[in-house]
């Protein structure tokens, strides 16, 4: 039983899908940002996956930093705009957030 | 296979921290079964200090907004260490074009440390 | 069974109980926590992917820093006791991402990948530095852009979070 391309693509993909499900069915917006970074994690793992068995283009690796970069900064201001919503509200539920709904 | 020699290692250490943890788990309650360690619970026994204060309120209290701002600055400093080291890595053959790019991004980044210092975030009042 | 192999199925094994018990998990606070070992879990699958240093930088700023940040804001917003409820949608969420991981797993394996295993490779943390740094086609402009979202963060989280005068 040898592991290679397909075997980090099935993981990726069942680590994408877990956070899609958590991410729009979450009320708890701090849930849907760690369920966000999950996906972010299974689009790196495709990435490094493509890097080692598509012949070392080191290009996805490059890839991949990127997105940590663009993750840590999203998440940062994402709990930044959570912290602002919780201190007028007192809460972190999403359902509750409904300000701009008609 | 030189590649994995070094994981190696690893690998026996994160085997040994995590037999070691189930054991200091599992140890007390197969004592308990065996009749070795006596458990006779009493009321003083699970007060949360035998002496001082009794504690009044739930123990998850509101902390400082503050301190986010202290774990956004590492974080942002972190990412910055995490270009820096296949930078300086690289450093020999890049030349000029490399060192300049590594000094607007740490010139950009420092205009954000700098004007979290003049607003007055990184104070503790 | 090569020691790739096993690796593999183990850390694959952590990950996916892991990012489940994220979902699944009513309390938070341990929640957060799992986030962590799935992190981890991830960071030892870069490695098994010859990706070394990439895994540390994946405990670097994922576990280091990313967990940090989100475990503090668990703690700043004292709504652990509400849980994490689930919304109206969670069964059209669960069947579209059933759908999705089937269209996904169908189309992957009945593709035939150009498999192209070159041996071990050797640690590519100067390839990845000549790659990003390289002046005809680096990535120099991506990384100031990244710098200026960076910029962005700092300046827009001390002005939500700061201290109202």
């Amino acid at each position: 039983m040898s592991v290679g391309l397909e075997q980090y693509l099935l993981l990726s993909a069942v680590l994408f899908t877990i956070g899609l499900v958590g991410a729009l069915s979450k009320r708890n917006a701090i849930i849907v940002l760690m369920c966000i970074e999950i996906m972010l994690n299974a689009v790196n793992l495709t990435l490094v996956a493509f890097y080692r068995y598509g012949g070392l283009d080191i290009t996805g690796m490059v890839f991949a930093l990127f997105v940590m970069l663009v993750a840590a900064a999203e998440v940062a201001l994402g709990l930044a705009i959570v912290f602002s919503l919780y201190r007028s509200r007192e809460t972190v539920d999403l359902a509750e957030m409904d300000m701009m709904k008609w | 296979m030189d590649y994995w020699a070094g994981y190696g290692s690893i690998a026996l250490f994160l085997l040994v921290a995590l037999i070691f943890g189930l054991i200091t788990i599992i140890l007390p309650k197969v004592l308990k079964l065996l009749g070795l360690v006596v458990r006779k619970p009493n009321a003083v026994k699970y007060t949360t200090y035998e002496c001082g204060m009794e504690t009044i309120g739930p123990s998850w209290v509101q902390f400082n907004f503050r301190y986010y701002i202290f774990a956004l600055l590492f974080l942002v400093f972190d990412v910055l260490v995490v270009f820096l080291y296949p930078w300086a890595v690289s450093l020999r053959g890049g030349g000029w074009a490399a060192f300049t790019a590594m000094a607007v991004f740490i010139a950009v980044l420092l205009t954000g440390f700098l004007y979290a210092w003049k607003k007055g975030a990184l104070e503790w009042r | 069974m090569d020691l790739q192999a096993v690796a593999f199925y183990v850390l694959a094994a952590m990950l996916v109980v892991s990012a489940l018990a994220v979902v699944l998990i009513p309390n938070v606070f341990r929640a957060g926590l799992f986030l962590v070992l799935a992190f981890f879990a991830v960071a030892g699958l870069f490695i098994t992917l010859g990706a070394d240093f990439l895994g540390a930088v994946q405990i670097l700023v994922y576990v280091g820093a990313i967990g940090v940040l989100l475990l503090l804001a668990i703690m700043l917003t004292r709504d652990v006791h509400h849980g994490s409820p689930g919304n109206r949608l969670w069964l059209p969420a669960s069947v579209l991402g059933a759908l999705l991981l089937g269209a996904v797993s169908w189309s992957l394996l009945n593709t035939t990948w150009a498999d192209k295993a070159a041996e071990m490779p050797v640690p590519a943390t100067a390839a990845l530095g000549a790659s990003v740094f390289d002046l005809q086609n680096g990535f120099i402009l991506p990384l100031e852009i990244g710098a200026l979202a960076l910029l962005a963060v700092v300046i827009g989280a001390i002005v939500l979070v700061g201290e109202k005068k």
